[in-house]
């Protein structure tokens, strides 16, 4: 009696895009804040060619890291708000599903934000920062954020104070994948293999996932 | 003799409780196929928690639900598949128009795609929205909002019915077009349950009326349309809310 697992996923992650391609309320609000952030950056910092190098990962990661929390916030509170929530959970589809499906849509429209970013920081600071193995960085680390932010997202959406309860929750869980994302990238940019550091990256999103996958479910039932 | 037909939903001992706050004290309540239960009672009595219990929400503290044979949490997802909830909330989106809402919901409720548009065509027309079919959800009204919850919430055919407080900010047009579709969902051979306030609606449409105080039971009786009772002095004596009304 349970509808398939990959139908409900496909059904919440084409519900979301088409919601989000109408309105453009999560991406648009994201991709502004992130913008006037790496300016209000670029502004304030007066770097050197060397100093550019070690702070531009920080400035990418730290916008991204603020675009998501405002971004995952408001994904999960319009489902609570309307009920949609409530709808998806007393139709008979794993819990799973919803998780997945959220969670994808996160990734996707955080991911949005993270390849309008590279170019305009590339110009920004004068540094090339689309290089294969630095997309590979931000995909993976928008995956790591989009997984285990959708799973916190939805704790924090049930309460009052969850514009506030959100970072307070989530950037403490995010700091091990920041330090590999940064380690990821910082070696990209000085011209070096990082590959290895890119494998530990998939690790610590598998395990975020993991988490993700045997907790939402909890956290979403009274 | 013929033997008496086995409840659709029964409900024994049923405790609910929030930290440490009761809401529900082993309450039992049986609902055979066909009727429609008026759930009564004041704010904070227990009357949404018991909806949000058979709609499998929310977990129970101990007791026993059983739906349709099916039992409550063991199987959830077959007591899902034959409910549909229209709340005080749209429980849908904004952004996405009627159709689209409904070809959402059908997929999660597993209606196979060559049946579904027909099955949303009908639902429209039923609820009478297959003009604003292709209209964003938002541009719709309060009373039209509501309309398109029921066909979201009969879209799979489910045997029970719950609503919850669904005359919540609807004028007397938009609470008239309802009664009449609450009406025809009874008659279809839906057993419904509705928590409501309005009490002279509930003596109207309803075959029988379930007050609860505090948690459990304080009364339940069947409504009787030729001679129906009178439901305001019944809830004053059983609530003892004299003031409220």
């Amino acid at each position: 009696m349970t509808t398939p697992l990959w139908r409900t996923v496909f059904s919440i992650i084409r519900k979301d895009l088409r919601a989000e391609l109408r309105s453009r309320e999560l991406v648009s609000t994201m991709v502004l804040f992130a913008l006037l952030s790496v300016l209000v950056f670029s502004f304030a910092l007066e770097l050197d060619r060397t100093a550019r190098q070690e702070v531009v990962n920080g400035i990418l990661w730290v916008t991204l890291v603020f675009a998501s929390i405002l971004g995952l916030n408001r994904s999960l509170a319009t489902e609570r708000e309307l009920g949609g929530m409530d709808a998806m959970m007393i139709s008979p589809i794993p819990r799973m599903a919803i998780y997945l499906g959220k969670m994808v849509g996160n990734f996707l429209f955080v991911l949005v934000v993270g390849l309008v970013l590279l170019p305009i920081m590339t110009i920004l600071y004068n540094m090339v920062l689309i290089q294969i193995p630095l997309i590979a960085t931000l995909i993976l680390g928008v995956f790591g954020l989009a997984s285990i932010g959708t799973l916190l997202a939805a704790m924090t959406a049930q309460t009052r104070s969850r514009e506030t309860l959100l970072p307070i929750a989530m950037l403490p869980v995010i700091i091990p994948l920041l330090l590999v994302v940064i380690a990821a990238a910082s070696t990209v940019l000085k011209g070096d293999d990082a590959w290895n550091w890119i494998a530990v990256l998939g690790l610590v999103d598998a395990i975020y996932a993991a988490l993700g996958l045997l907790l939402f479910e909890y956290v979403i039932e009274d | 003799m013929t033997e008496q037909p086995r409840p659709l939903i029964e409900i024994t001992d049923l405790v609910k409780q929030y930290d440490v706050l009761p809401v529900l004290r082993k309450l039992n309540l049986t609902v055979h196929r066909g009727e429609f239960v008026a759930l009564l009672g004041p704010n904070g009595s227990g009357k949404s928690t018991l909806l949000r219990l058979l709609c499998a929400l929310t977990r129970p503290t101990s007791g026993e639900i059983r739906i349709g044979g099916w039992s409550l949490p063991k199987e959830i997802n077959a007591v899902r598949a034959q409910i549909g909830l229209v709340s005080h909330k749209p429980l849908f989106y904004e952004n996405l128009t009627a159709t689209e809402n409904l070809t959402f919901f059908g997929r999660l409720y597993n209606i196979p795609a060559t049946e579904l548009p027909d099955r949303i065509r009908q639902m429209l027309d039923e609820v009478g929205l297959i003009k604003r079919a292709h209209d964003l959800a938002r541009t719709f009204s309060r009373g039209m909002q509501q309309r398109l919850s029921i066909a979201r919430a009969l879209l799979h055919q489910p045997d029970v019915l719950l609503f919850d407080e669904p005359y919540t900010g609807l004028d007397q047009l938009a609470g008239g077009i309802l009664d009449d579709l609450l009406r025809k969902a009874h008659q279809s051979g839906r057993t419904i349950i509705m928590t409501t306030h309005q009490l002279e609606r509930a003596e109207a449409l309803v075959s029988r009326a379930v007050i609860i105080k505090k948690g459990v039971i304080g009364y339940d009786e069947p409504i009787n349309p030729a001679n129906p009772p009178n439901l305001v002095k019944i809830y004053t004596e059983v609530t003892g809310m004299v003031n409220a009304l």
